[in-house]
């Protein structure tokens, strides 16, 4: 198109030339059109040089703007242009999808071009599809063009999407539209093209899948069976509502409904409806069937009207009423009213055998679907009845959730559809089931720790201890003695926090018979306690061991600070009875990992600026990651420490107590909500307290004199 | 002339100028064409020119359907239109299964009777036999809704020893085949060197496949099931457990990617293992090949050979496979490998590199949690692939392996009850199993959807869901003997308990022989209290899921408990932490008894326990319910006949669903008041076999479950605040310390 104006423009030139060339000496003239040519010549070449190259890739693209659909270039399919073969059921993504266009790239995203719009017409000139572009078409495309897929450099492309709209399989001819496709610059077989169609088929069998002869290409289709639909190659899409732009309403929150089960299709088979008829005679007023209105004529307002024995209803909102909403095949197993229904947050009841569900790669649709097979319509009143109400509820949650997700618009369509295929291609990287099936209230409320195995580790690799000290030597020295009492200690590792001072020399320390290393921080920082140190090889820290074996997914402490948090929060003063410096707390290597890498907000540097609170905080994360309430575990018979009036000791400060509670709100806000779980119950060893001789129990120790 | 010269050169100037100008207009996208080019090359990506949405009205295009479309073909007909053309190779439940098979009697499969002189390999008998001990087993072809060959159809290699002849007509020839329908077929290996086809060497009809190394292409979704390649080894029964045991942090192990087997040099199937040296670095990715395999390896070695067998024989493939992070799978001649199963337990995840294959259970398993699937075409991509595998991404692949191998594949019991559980899935089609069920602990095979197929009606998936249980409780009192007096220990218990702040509801279970009391009886309560009169009065009745239970958690009690309010109220808030755990009060132990090589009970003071008395347990509802339909008749019957031992039976199921030990609360170690005079001859526990009898229970439940599901403890819960030197006005649960 451009390289025509140019060509044009210089034409113009040039004519005006030769008037002026008389009046001039041939010295000049000679000077002149060596000058003019050099000028002329030197802009054709800026414009082919700039034009050139990709002049049909992208230079429809952006005189768009400026024009409407009707100004697309024409393109005149010759009657013998080759046609597509019909597409290949045995396609899969490593044998009819050419990965190496994809890529190896760090944020494992596929890239997606759109071919610029054309408008083809055959050799007489009739146009391949009577609506050509739908706004739906419309709608996808400016979406996907919106999104992170994009991109509008032709070879960087991993995906092809052609702007031929095929949504409607009825407005097209089928012929013509293939030798379009395979006009497309790119098609190369179909490879790596992607097409949506939601009408598939024709009458008077409508066929499940588009019958447009399309090589390789991958089709998000509405209305797939298990006969044609290529699984792992194919997606299968919804079929798109529209009244879900024109009508708004509201999430209605899950419960019973006024009716138990509603049809609101028209256009149902006969069979059906007696079907249907016969469940309502036998169950009376908990269905509602409705049908279309015989007084009002075809058009948008009757879409909008059902109506049953002489009342109008308005719809879709009536499917707001229902606790269950028949969806049944027609013609197309596809069905817009699924959509409707979900809208509604009524739980579908889908009838069409061999149907493969919208995105069932990714939905999970038993949590938000009944699934009745067409022979069994007649029992469809049992099989909801024996349905748990809290499950319904669960259903319509889900259900609402699906729509306003999956299904609400064209570009939810589109870049869902996008997103199912990007997860095949980079699989590692997909998203979970727990992304694509928890409405955002459960992903709030849920938990979902990468460590849930029940997992009793075996005694044999002990645990580390790690000591964080000051400088109360002596205090020091008789922790460690304590814990090297410990059967099953493997390592201990002090972490010495005060950078003025130097730690003992080695000949001072405890002989103690497990290996000791001191760790000397760069900062005094309390965070350091909780340090991944390469040092700690085993899993376990500090005390408790036995108790942590069996809670390794909690947190496992001794009175000292984390008493309070396995009581009620008003208690928490209780802490101050207790005089040991030392805080123990038990917990996982991935704890302190999490602790270190995890911790969200700035609460890290708020407790070593405060010097206070890394337990809560430490709390705060477990409690949030994995839904649990730490373990408190027995005393073990207290020791004293005499140092402990000296300023330093954190426990004995007094604002220290007031800042305890500032910590409280201000995790709070960073975690957006309260995690820590109150629990009323601590371990003790089996046979604590219990009357029986001392040195037959595993853990004489346990219990405060 | 020099003025018309200056005017000249001035016209013409401006003439160029205009020009320009004009080309100007165009020069806008010409610079940003330009700029476009500099951006293409820097970032491929320019966010200017966009698809733009076109403005006006386009028309919408209608999905709703006209009328007439519809009254053409009856639904009836065209649905048994499909059963004519989808069979072979195109079969679906819908065209090739006959539902109604399945109606009558539910889910019930028949095994051909074994015939004579046919050879078997143990494998297969293996398989019938798991069917055989299963729920699903019916002995009658007439009840039957699935029917298993009692020919051996595992290893249709024709080279293979193992090859069964004459297999066409040996099917053919049997009078229920009904041209395969309803009828399933395993078989691990299929076609031979140098094709490897997938074809059976005879004609299966419209029967079912559950076949390893199943490609995508032959693999009828829905139909068929993937199962994974088994060696003759993998045991029957128990199976080997994950050998994770406790995690590492950071995750690395000390390789990053290893693999250790043949290469084929030539023919299908050995191009990925010919080219695995090119990823192999010898220090963190250990990628090893030996060409020395079949008879005249020599013959077909190429240059690489003996570099590689040289490399080969240096390391040790155990060694590896417990020490790397990840696993390379690639396919071999078939697409399936063993090491595909040895990686999972090895808690080594998996990186398939096999296109096309089918994965394992892929209906129901979301491989994504737990292994890598890479592409075959992109084998040089792979280490930086699994190097960019975050941490936390790595340790819950890791925990994934770990729950997957242990729920569906280490023992071939596993395996063909996942496949026979597919399969009802399909039949049961509205109560099967959600995606949740199949890939979170405990697994689809303790999650019965006949139960609920709610997830929040199960123990397991409160967090999962952000949903916590219901918190009452209904207490079932078993009772055993006749009301004689007012002041009998039943009668306190129905009070203490009813007293309970969380109890919702008392049910009575009646299993005297004596009639039922009159109503006015009972003391009153502020709960209700229900009676139900047992139908057969046996002890497993006690853990049947009674309709009549409201709430998820279950107070299972004898009728001479001694408990107390306080008790009860403290465990219950417990158990609301461990809902898929028993809570109870006196506690048991295991042990293996080296001497008489098995397993012991003891009822001792110990420093640890592994079961609670049931006599005296919270646990959640589904627990009766997997009771009563999970276990073989042939232990509750054993149970019912002793009257004994059905604590030790739920104890084994909830451990081996939770492999967790129960807890225990509270210093209490009897529930029951001291023998005296009338309740003594009732009382079952003062029978002197009654010890003998549980020692024995322990091994039989043993040897069903096949390994030793019970796990010791040396917790036990208690108040938080017990027998701490602090005021007992400050206590909760102060009464637990004066008991």
């Amino acid at each position: 198109l451009v390289r025509l104006e140019t060509m044009y423009a210089s034409g113009k030139y040039s004519s005006r030339g030769p008037a002026l060339i008389p009046r001039m000496k041939t010295k000049h003239r000679i000077y002149y059109i060596t000058l003019f040519s050099v000028v002329l010549l030197g802009l054709i070449a800026t414009g082919m040089f700039q034009f050139w190259p990709h002049s049909i890739e992208s230079a429809a693209d952006w005189t768009l703007d400026k024009r409407s659909v009707h100004d697309a270039p024409l393109v005149h399919l010759p009657v013998s242009s080759p046609i597509p073969e019909r597409g290949d059921l045995s396609c899969r993504m490593h044998t009819c999808f050419d990965v190496y266009r994809c890529g190896y790239n760090p944020k494992n995203k596929i890239k997606v071009y759109i071919y610029p719009l054309q408008k083809f017409v055959d050799e007489l000139g009739v146009p391949i599809s009577s609506t050509g572009l739908s706004r739906e078409y419309n709608d996808l495309l400016s979406a996907i063009s919106d999104s992170d897929f994009y991109t509008d450099d032709v070879t960087r492309a991993c995906l092809f999407i052609p702007s031929t709209d095929v949504l409607n399989q009825n407005s097209l001819r089928i012929r013509e539209t293939a030798q379009a496709l395979a006009m497309l610059p790119r098609w190369d077989k179909g490879m790596n093209h992607l097409l949506f169609n939601m009408l598939p088929g024709g009458p008077p069998d409508y066929n499940t899948a588009l019958d447009v002869p399309r090589d390789r290409a991958l089709l998000a289709g509405g209305g797939f069976s298990t006969w044609t639909y290529r699984q792992g190659y194919d997606v299968s899409i919804p079929v798109y509502s529209p009244l879900s732009a024109d009508v708004e309403l509201p999430e209605r929150q899950p419960g019973p409904r006024r009716y138990f089960i509603l049809s609101s299709q028209t256009a149902i088979h006969r069979e059906y409806r007696a079907e249907l008829e016969r469940l309502k005679e036998e169950n009376g007023e908990a269905l509602l069937l409705l049908d279309k209105c015989s007084n009002l004529s075809q058009g948008a307002a009757s879409a909008r009207k059902r109506c049953c024995k002489g009342q109008v209803y308005d719809y879709p909102h009536i499917l707001q009423e229902s606790s269950f909403c028949v969806v049944l095949r027609g013609a197309r197993l596809g069905q817009a009213a699924l959509s409707d229904v979900l809208q509604a947050g009524c739980v579908p009841v889908i009838l069409a055998d061999s149907y493969i569900l919208p995105f069932s790669e990714v939905l999970d649709w038993k949590r938000a679907s009944v699934v009745i097979p067409e022979e069994k319509l007649s029992e469809m009143y049992t099989i909801l009845k024996n349905i748990p109400h809290r499950q319904v509820e669960e259903m319509q949650r889900q259900a609402r959730w699906f729509w306003e997700a999956y299904f609400s618009s064209m570009k939810a369509i589109g870049l869902t559809t996008l997103q199912i295929i990007n997860d095949r291609i980079y699989p590692y990287a997909a998203r979970t089931y727990e992304q694509w099936n928890n409405p955002p209230v459960v992903k709030w409320s849920s938990v979902n720790s990468p460590l849930f195995l029940p997992l009793i580790p075996p005694r044999a690799p002990g645990f580390t201890a790690v000591v964080l000290t000051y400088d109360r030597v002596e205090s020091l020295f008789r922790v460690i003695t304590e814990i090297s009492k410990v059967p099953s200690l493997a390592k201990l590792l002090v972490v010495w926090n005060n950078q003025n001072k130097s730690p003992p020399e080695e000949s001072l320390w405890p002989k103690i018979g497990v290996p000791l290393k001191v760790v000397r921080t760069k900062e005094n920082k309390l965070s350091n306690r909780f340090f991944p140190y390469d040092e700690i090889e085993t899993e376990a820290v500090l005390f408790g061991y036995e108790v942590w074996r069996e809670f390794p997914d909690r947190l496992v402490g001794y009175p000292g600070r984390l008493h309070l948090w396995d009581h009620e929060m008003g208690k928490w003063k209780y802490e101050s009875e207790w005089t040991n410096e030392v805080s123990m707390v038990l917990t996982g290597a991935y704890f302190n990992y999490l602790y270190t890498y995890k911790m969200p907000g700035d609460i890290k540097n708020w407790v070593d600026a405060h010097m206070n609170c890394e337990d809560i905080a430490m709390n705060f994360l477990v409690a949030n990651i994995t839904g649990k309430a730490p373990i408190k575990v027995t005393p073990r018979k207290k020791f004293k420490c005499p140092e402990c009036t000296a300023i330093d000791g954190l426990s004995l400060d007094q604002t220290h107590m007031v800042e305890r509670s500032e910590c409280i709100n201000k995790f709070a806000s960073v975690f957006g909500t309260m995690p820590l779980k109150v629990v009323e119950h601590r371990a003790d060893p089996v046979l604590y307290k219990d009357d029986f001789p001392e040195k037959l129990k595993s853990f004489p120790n346990i219990g405060s004199l | 002339m020099q003025a018309k010269k200056r005017y000249l050169t001035l016209f013409s100037a401006g003439a160029c100028l205009i020009l320009l100008f004009c080309f100007g207009g165009i020069q806008v996208p010409l610079s940003r064409g330009a700029s476009r080019r500099d951006d293409r090359s820097l970032a491929g990506y320019r966010p200017g020119a966009r698809w733009r949405h076109f403005p006006g009205s386009l028309q919408p295009f209608s999905p709703r359907e006209q009328d007439d479309h519809n009254e053409h073909i009856s639904p009836r007909q065209k649905r048994d239109a499909n059963l004519g053309v989808y069979g072979g190779k195109r079969c679906r439940m819908e065209s090739c299964f006959d539902f109604s098979m399945c109606k009558k009697n539910g889910f019930k499969v028949y095994v051909y009777p074994q015939q004579k002189g046919e050879k078997m390999s143990e494998s297969y008998q293996n398989i019938l036999s798991s069917i055989e001990g299963s729920m699903f087993y019916t002995p009658d072809p007439g009840q039957a809704c699935l029917f298993v060959l009692s020919l051996d159809t595992l290893d249709r290699d024709q080279l293979s020893p193992q090859y069964v002849h004459n297999l066409k007509v040996k099917v053919q020839s049997l009078h229920l085949w009904n041209g395969g329908k309803n009828h399933i077929i395993f078989n691990l290996y299929s076609g031979t060197w140098p094709d490897y086809t997938e074809d059976l060497g005879f004609d299966i009809g419209l029967a079912m496949l559950a076949k390893a190394s199943i490609s995508t292409e032959n693999f009828r979704p829905g139909f068929d099931v993937s199962i994974p390649l088994f060696s003759k080894e993998h045991p029957r029964t128990g199976g080997e457990r994950g050998y994770l045991k406790h995690n590492t942090i950071p995750p690395y192990r000390k390789y990053m990617l290893v693999f250790k087997g043949k290469r084929y040099l030539t023919g299908i199937g050995s191009d990925t293992r010919n080219a695995l040296y090119h990823v192999h670095n010898s220090e963190d990715v250990v990628l090893l090949t030996t060409c020395k395999h079949g008879k005249d390896w020599q013959k077909h070695k190429d240059a690489r050979c003996d570099k590689d067998n040289a490399e080969y024989d240096k390391y040790d493939y155990r060694e590896m496979l417990y020490n790397s992070t990840f696993c390379l799978v690639p396919r071999g001649r078939r697409l399936g490998s063993f090491r595909f199963l040895e990686a999972l337990q090895a808690a080594c995840v998996p990186v398939m590199l096999s296109n096309g294959w089918e994965l394992p259970f892929s209906e129901i398993i979301d491989w994504n949690t737990a292994a890598v699937i890479g592409d075959e075409r992109l084998l040089l991509q792979i280490p930086s692939t699994v190097r960019s595998i975050h941490q936390d991404k790595i340790l819950s692949l890791r925990h994934q392996t770990q729950f997957l191998w242990e729920a569906y594949f280490n023992s071939v019991e596993k395996i063909v009850l996942t496949t026979l559980e597919i399969i009802q899935d399909r039949v049961l089609q509205h109560t099967s199993r959600s995606n949740l069920m199949w890939n979170s602990l405990p697994g689809g095979l303790f999650t019965l959807p006949q139960y609920s197929t709610y997830l929040g009606d199960f123990p397991f998936y409160y967090a999962k869901l952000g949903v916590k249980p219901y918190t009452k409780f209904t207490a079932i009192v078993h009772v055993v003997s006749p009301l004689v007096s007012q002041s009998q220990p039943v009668m306190k218990l129905l009070v203490a308990v009813a007293k309970s702040q969380y109890c919702a509801q008392v049910i009575v279970l009646w299993n005297c022989d004596k009639p039922l009391p009159a109503k006015h009886r009972w003391p009153v309560t502020s709960v209700p209290v229900i009676v139900i009169e047992g139908e057969s009065k046996v002890i497993s009745s006690r853990f049947l899921p009674y309709d009549t239970i409201p709430t998820d958690a279950v107070l299972s009690l004898d009728e001479d408990t001694v408990l107390s309010t306080t008790e009860v109220d403290f465990a219950f808030t417990v158990w609301l932490s461990f809902p898929d755990r028993i809570v109870g009060y006196p506690a048991r132990s295991h042990f293996w008894d080296g001497n008489k090589e098995r397993w012991g009970y003891t009822s001792k003071w110990t420093n640890d326990y592994s079961m609670v008395l049931t006599g005296a347990a919270i646990y959640h509802k589904y627990y009766h319910y997997l009771y009563t339909t999970y276990l073989p008749a042939s232990l509750k019957g054993m149970v019912d006949q002793m009257s004994n031992c059905e604590d030790i039976l739920m104890n084994f199921l909830v451990s081996s669903v939770s492999k967790l030990p129960p807890i225990k609360v509270t210093q209490k170690k009897q529930y029951k008041e001291p023998m005296m005079g009338q309740s003594a001859r009732a009382s079952r526990w003062a029978d002197p076999d009654h010890f003998a009898q549980r020692q024995t229970c322990m091994n039989k439940f043993a040897s069903w479950f096949g390994t030793m599901p019970l796990v010791h403890s040396q917790m036990r819960l208690d108040p938080v605040l017990f027998k701490d030197q602090v005021s007992i006005l400050r206590k909760k649960y102060r009464d637990i310390e004066r008991l």
